[in-house]
């Protein structure tokens, strides 16, 4: 049952207030915010000139008819043409699809014999207990070669477009440039983890490069995870600390060093597996951690290019120099 | 086990789509990295712990502190600091 309400009683609920807001009657923040009325704009004589040369050229671009046709010609076409080359795309995708082996037939790419190969022989071809690390680095250690250039040439790319020349730089320009301003100097709850955890990811990462041919891992992971450890550490010390540790000359010649010496020995073991000679590094044991020939010492060189370039990326966007 | 995988791929789903629908730009990047820890856990799941170090290594740590890093860079996070000084200066023009 309902009844009406009277007037007086309905003007006080918070339906009648809210219809009167909605229907724009009642204005809320009159009489409650203090109004001011607007400052007159002064213009002097050259503004008033530019915003009059402005008015002119906005009504001659927009009364140019033929011009706007053009635009809207193209714009058109434009759109139907990217409409084109997306269906051309997805149609020449989808052709090339239709070419590959379907799924579970015998002679598919995947069931060929060099799978086989590594599973079956590839403890005794190359000492290392761990399969994917004796595929990456012995078998396919020229694509893991590769890689590593891929990462090095990331780095100089990486300086090329970042690093900041400091001679030409002073005073407030460099202060924006350079991101020390932002370090949370001295925080100590980072600094106390710091000096719990950097130790322990450090030595972590060391031994999964160093372990990568007896347990997962190798080089890449190892690498990575060291140079989180560093990042963490000048995260929490800021760069003066890192600076005695680690400068361009040490990226410089640990890139180098690293990728000259995977080059050379890769290149021996390349060199005498072509010729029919015999090689003369010892496979060792299987399960020793020095065994399994050279991929111990591949994986040093590929983590060590790891994590100089995981650093340099992480100085270089923080603020462009070592 | 069968189960948990399917609880985490469902929860992989659930961060790709949160993802792209974040508007806070830090957030998305948490996001993603949670997206890369659980993957992670997946590649255990899978047997290959090679990938599972790699990809808890550089897809949850270095990969997201870049992110960090650039969008600092940018003035995407704003610092608390400056926020007090831009209201400083509002205050001031007041």
């Amino acid at each position: 049952m309902s009844r009406r309400k009277s007037d007086e009683a309905y003007e006080k609920t918070f339906a009648f207030k809210f219809f009167r807001w909605l229907s724009g009657e009642k204005d809320p923040y009159l009489d409650v915010v203090e109004m001011k009325p607007q400052k007159e704009t002064h213009l002097s004589e050259r503004m008033a000139r530019k915003y009059e040369m402005e008015k002119n050229q906005m009504v001659r671009q927009v009364y140019d008819l033929r011009r706007n046709k053009y635009v809207h010609l193209f714009e058109k076409t434009y759109k139907l043409a990217a409409i084109l080359f997306c269906i051309l795309l997805a149609i020449l995708l989808l052709y090339t699809v239709s070419y590959l082996p379907a799924t579970g037939e015998a002679n598919k790419a995947v069931n060929n014999e060099v799978s086989q190969r590594y599973i079956e022989s590839g403890l005794q071809e190359t000492g290392a207990v761990n399969i994917v690390t004796g595929m990456i680095l012995d078998y396919r250690a020229f694509d893991t070669f590769g890689e590593s250039n891929v990462l090095f040439v990331a780095t100089v790319t990486v300086l090329i477009l970042l690093h900041i020349n400091k001679k030409n730089m002073h005073g407030k320009k460099q202060a924006d440039e350079d991101d020390r301003k932002y370090e949370p100097k001295n925080d100590p709850i980072l600094q106390i983890g710091a000096t719990i955890l950097v130790p322990v990811i450090i030595l972590f990462g060391i031994y999964i490069i160093l372990n990568g041919h007896l347990s997962p891992g190798g080089g890449f992971s190892g690498g990575a995870v060291i140079g989180a450890g560093l990042i963490l550490y000048l995260n929490a010390f800021g760069f003066e600390k890192t600076e005695k540790l680690f400068s361009e000359k040490t990226q410089k010649w640990v890139s180098f060093g690293a990728l000259t010496t995977y080059c050379l020995a890769k290149s021996y073991s390349f060199f005498t597996g072509a010729n029919h000679l015999e090689s003369h590094i010892p496979l060792g044991t299987p399960g020793h951690i020095l065994s399994s020939g050279l991929i111990l010492l591949l994986n040093i060189c590929v983590g060590m290019v790891v994590a100089c370039t995981m650093y340099t990326f992480y100085v270089m966007f923080r603020k462009g120099d070592f | 086990m069968h189960i948990f995988q399917i609880l985490l791929l469902l929860f992989l789903v659930v961060c790709a789509i949160a993802v792209s629908f974040t508007r806070n730009l830090l957030n998305a990047i948490l996001v993603y990295m949670s997206f890369s820890l659980v993957m992670s856990v997946l590649w255990v799941c899978l047997e290959s712990p090679d990938l599972a170090i790699t990809e808890a290594a550089v897809g949850a740590g270095i990969t997201s502190l870049l992110f960090f890093a650039t969008l600092k860079k940018i003035h995407a996070i704003e610092v608390e600091k400056e926020k007090g000084e831009k209201e400083e200066a509002a205050d001031e023009q007041a």
